[in-house]
């Protein structure tokens, strides 16, 4: 199985952004989707760096990706939305709003917030072009089983959300602004404060979610562990990394060596739990009654 | 031509309510996983689908079917059946969301009306003309996340009919994209046609304060003689940043009875009445409101005065994203 | 306000309860509640998964508690005067309940106000919440029916009752319901 990694979802300074994709190109991954998910206000500050990005990542021998943005309504939004296909590098949609307007016959991705549930809409999809499908992380085992067969069949890559913090909505209104009793529009960038998200906590004081800007994300990290094998015999053909502030290089070191055998179920779980020890856990989405539950077992014995 | 109003029906008794009121248009859902709003003892079975067709066609409405949730992989007969009994019961339109399903009505039943569900959360002209230009949908429903003139500027770019929420439950998040229910419960919207699920939600009475779980996360405490909203996870009491409080939404509802004539000025062509959970009686007086406002607008009369505040949850109203300081 | 206020259900009919024999009062319930069954099929078919649930409904200002089991369609109704035993209990004055059952008031905004609480299998009570809703139940209907030649005597009480009382003993007229 291949390794992604997904798009970062969250405001990091544009030093922070460049450091991260300038360590990606010696990391063991293949692929990079980089550029703006979530907020479109955030893209100035990085913007110009990410020709660069996409450059260097591509020399090291990755597959460099752009994304789109979540949530296309503005009419700044749209344009940025028509120009991604301008810029000659593969496209991840992550809103339909990218399919109005990649040129017919071009190869594109389909991110993790396109409601990809079933092989009706994989298979029109792939009609369009679509050579890659992210699944959402909401969807069962028995889903991705499904959908893995249908793009084995039309020549669609199925990847999984592998690890990290699971986008759960996105909205119109910004919460960080909320939050610091301001309007999105003039939200003086509340959510650069918070680089893996805030932690929104029940009455009972429970971690539940994570607060980043318009976008709501669980509080606990995906962790694909204990299912790997159950998804390689599914015919998933890579997993997605979500950018994480920290401990992002061991990250994909321990996912590469699971993956190539050389790790066994429970140790990436293992060593997260240890060296970061206020990480929560989930597959649930996957093998569990609900998201937010752990297995810690595999489902492929 | 008056504005539509298009009201929700729960149940064959609520779509007659709903049509003697005065409502244009009713949707209404099959009794399964279809259809967005798959509760207890609600929705409609085939035959029920037949003869509430038959009577609002008899009173000169309509019946739009929505099959609005997004098919299981391995399952999705299921929901084309649905797709194609809707079509036999004689229904006006099919609501749709699914990008999959759309492209198996518009090959499957060509002459079959398609409207977008704002499940599909298409909030710009540019992906709603692609569904026109793909599909042949005649009718979007946008997402609660636009502001009138926003509204104005997507009906200026694009022959597709719009219809927007008036009055009812409010999302805050894009419909159709949010997993917070099933993250929670492992029941969702977008798969099995529930929110925030009342199989799922447990009160707890403590001498007057009222809790309320959801799959176990208590979000909601009303104080003694505190309205009890019902516990939607976005409407839900968290704590972020050192503050407790609703941080994503209030439980407020939502009611832009007073801002009707904006919308008809923005193009809008249909308002519509969220609420197939409600009992008739409430859909009954929502509708007869709306169609009294309407039928004002229509004959230059003002605005018959706001009557609805005791209906909603939590009492409290809003206008949400349709003015722009909401965001 | 659109929505009227409970009214409280009259103190007299509390003090009979106190003292009335309850097992024919169980036995007339159920066999009523049988009845509407054979009227009304859709209501425990509406049911659905939930139609093994014991629900209590508890009128608050009324000295008694009902037992309701649907047993998938062969119901039996008890009346206690202590606690009884169920998996979802719907709490309120017994002026919403009825109201309920007839149509009149929403139980959505009942709950939101609090006039309503709700305990145990909610969704079991929005089962039955919806099932009730589409019925379109009309008790003193029902009771007339059961009751031959009686009938229009019954009818005229229940009228005159809720004149006096404000307590929902019919089905509304449609635009009357409001």
């Amino acid at each position: 199985m291949e390794l992604t990694v997904g798009p970062n979802q969250f405001f990091w300074s544009a030093e922070t952004w460049s450091a991260f994709y300038e360590g990606l190109a010696d990391a063991p991954v293949d692929r990079v989707v980089l550029g703006e998910l979530v907020c479109s206000k955030r893209l100035p500050f990085y913007q110009d760096r990410i020709p660069e990005a996409l450059t260097a990542l591509a020399k090291a021998g990755k597959e460099a990706v752009l994304t789109s943005l979540a949530l296309v309504t503005l009419k700044r939004e749209r344009k940025l939305t028509a120009e991604l296909a301008e810029i000659g590098v593969t496209v991840e949609i992550n809103d339909m709003t990218a399919l109005a307007h990649l040129p017919k016959g071009v190869g594109f991705h389909v991110g993790p917030l396109v409601n990809v549930y079933n092989e009706g809409t994989l298979a029109w999809l792939a009609s369009l072009g679509a050579r890659r499908i992210c699944l959402p992380p909401e969807l069962p085992l028995a889903s991705v089983e499904s959908l893995a067969r249908a793009g084995t069949g039309l020549g669609v890559a199925i990847e999984v959300w592998g690890h990290g913090r699971m986008p759960l909505a996105i909205s119109g209104r910004c919460y960080h602004a909320r939050l610091h009793k301001r309007t999105k529009d003039n939200c003086q960038f509340a959510c650069e404060e918070d680089p893996d998200g805030l932690e929104v906590r029940t009455l009972e004081g429970r971690p539940f979610m994570a607060m980043n800007g318009v976008q709501t994300l669980s509080d606990s990290y995906a962790c694909a562990d204990y299912q790997v094998e159950a998804l390689a015999a599914a015919g998933v053909s890579a997993l997605r990394l979500s950018p994480q502030s920290h401990g992002f290089a061991r990250l994909y070191q321990l996912y590469r060596e699971r993956l190539d055998g050389t790790l066994p179920a429970g140790a990436i779980a293992d060593e997260v739990r240890r060296t970061s020890p206020e990480t929560r856990l989930s597959d649930g989405f996957l093998v569990g009654p609900s998201g937010v539950s752990w297995s810690a077992v595999p489902a492929l014995p | 031509m008056v504005m539509e109003i298009v009201c929700p029906a729960g149940t064959p008794a609520a779509l007659r309510a709903a049509v003697r009121a005065g409502a244009h248009t009713v949707y209404c859902g099959f009794n399964d996983e279809t259809n967005a709003r798959n509760f207890p003892g609600l929705n409609f079975d085939r035959s029920e689908m037949r003869e509430g067709v038959d009577f609002a066609h008899a009173h000169g409405a309509r019946v739009l079917v929505a099959i609005n949730t997004f098919p299981r992989a391995g399952d999705q007969s299921i929901w084309h059946r649905a797709i194609d009994d809707a079509k036999l019961s004689g229904a006006d339109a099919v609501i749709l969301a699914d990008a999959g399903l759309l492209d198996y009505a518009a090959r499957t039943h060509p002459g079959l009306r398609l409207h977008l569900s704002v499940q599909a959360a298409a909030a710009n002209a540019d992906i709603i003309n692609f569904y026109a230009g793909t599909f042949g949908v005649k009718r979007v429903v946008l997402p609660r996340v636009l502001s009138v003139p926003e509204i104005a500027a997507i009906n200026a770019e694009t022959d597709v009919e719009t219809e927007v929420f008036v009055f009812g439950g409010l999302c805050v998040m894009a419909e159709g994209r949010c997993s917070l229910s099933s993250y929670a419960t492992g029941l969702s919207p977008n798969m099995n046609g529930v929110c925030s699920p009342a199989s799922h939600v447990k009160y707890h009475d403590n001498n007057g304060e009222l809790d309320a779980k959801l799959g176990g996360f208590t979000i909601h405490r009303a104080a003694k003689d505190e309205p009890a909203p019902y516990p939607t996870l976005c409407k839900g009491c968290f704590s972020a940043g050192g503050q407790t409080g609703h941080l994503f939404e209030d439980p407020v509802s939502l009611n832009a009875e007073q801002l009707i004539p904006q919308l008809q000025k923005a193009g809008v062509r249909a308002l519509k009445i969220e609420g197939r959970q409600r009992s008739k009686s409430y859909v009954a007086q929502v509708v007869r409101n709306f169609r009294a406002a309407v039928d004002a607008l229509e004959a230059g009369r003002p605005l018959p005065e706001g009557m609805l505040a005791r209906l909603s949850e939590g009492q409290a109203m809003t206008t949400g994203a349709y003015k722009k300081t909401w965001r | 306000m659109p929505q009227p206020q409970v009214p409280h259900c009259p103190a007299a009919l509390a003090r009979i309860l106190r003292v009335a024999p309850l097992v024919p009062l169980s036995l007339a319930l159920t066999a009523f509640c049988r009845h509407i069954g054979k009227r009304h099929p859709g209501l425990f078919r509406r049911l659905g998964e939930h139609s093994r649930v014991r629900f209590v409904l508890n009128p608050v200002d009324l000295p008694i508690m009902l037992c309701l089991a649907p047993n998938g369609g062969a119901p039996t109704v008890r009346a206690l005067r202590g606690n009884c035993e169920g998996e979802a209990r719907i709490s309120g004055p017994f002026a919403a309940l009825l109201g309920l059952v007839h149509g009149a008031y929403d139980g959505d905004a009942l709950f939101f106000s609090r006039d309503l609480v709700i305990e145990g299998d909610t969704g079991a009570v929005l089962a039955l919440r919806n099932a009730v809703d589409d019925a379109e139940l009309d008790l003193s209907q029902e009771i007339a029916a059961l009751s031959g030649p009686f009938s229009s005597i019954i009818l005229q009480t229940a009228a005159f009752a809720e004149r006096r009382t404000g307590v929902s003993m019919a089905r509304p007229e449609e635009d009357l319901a409001w």
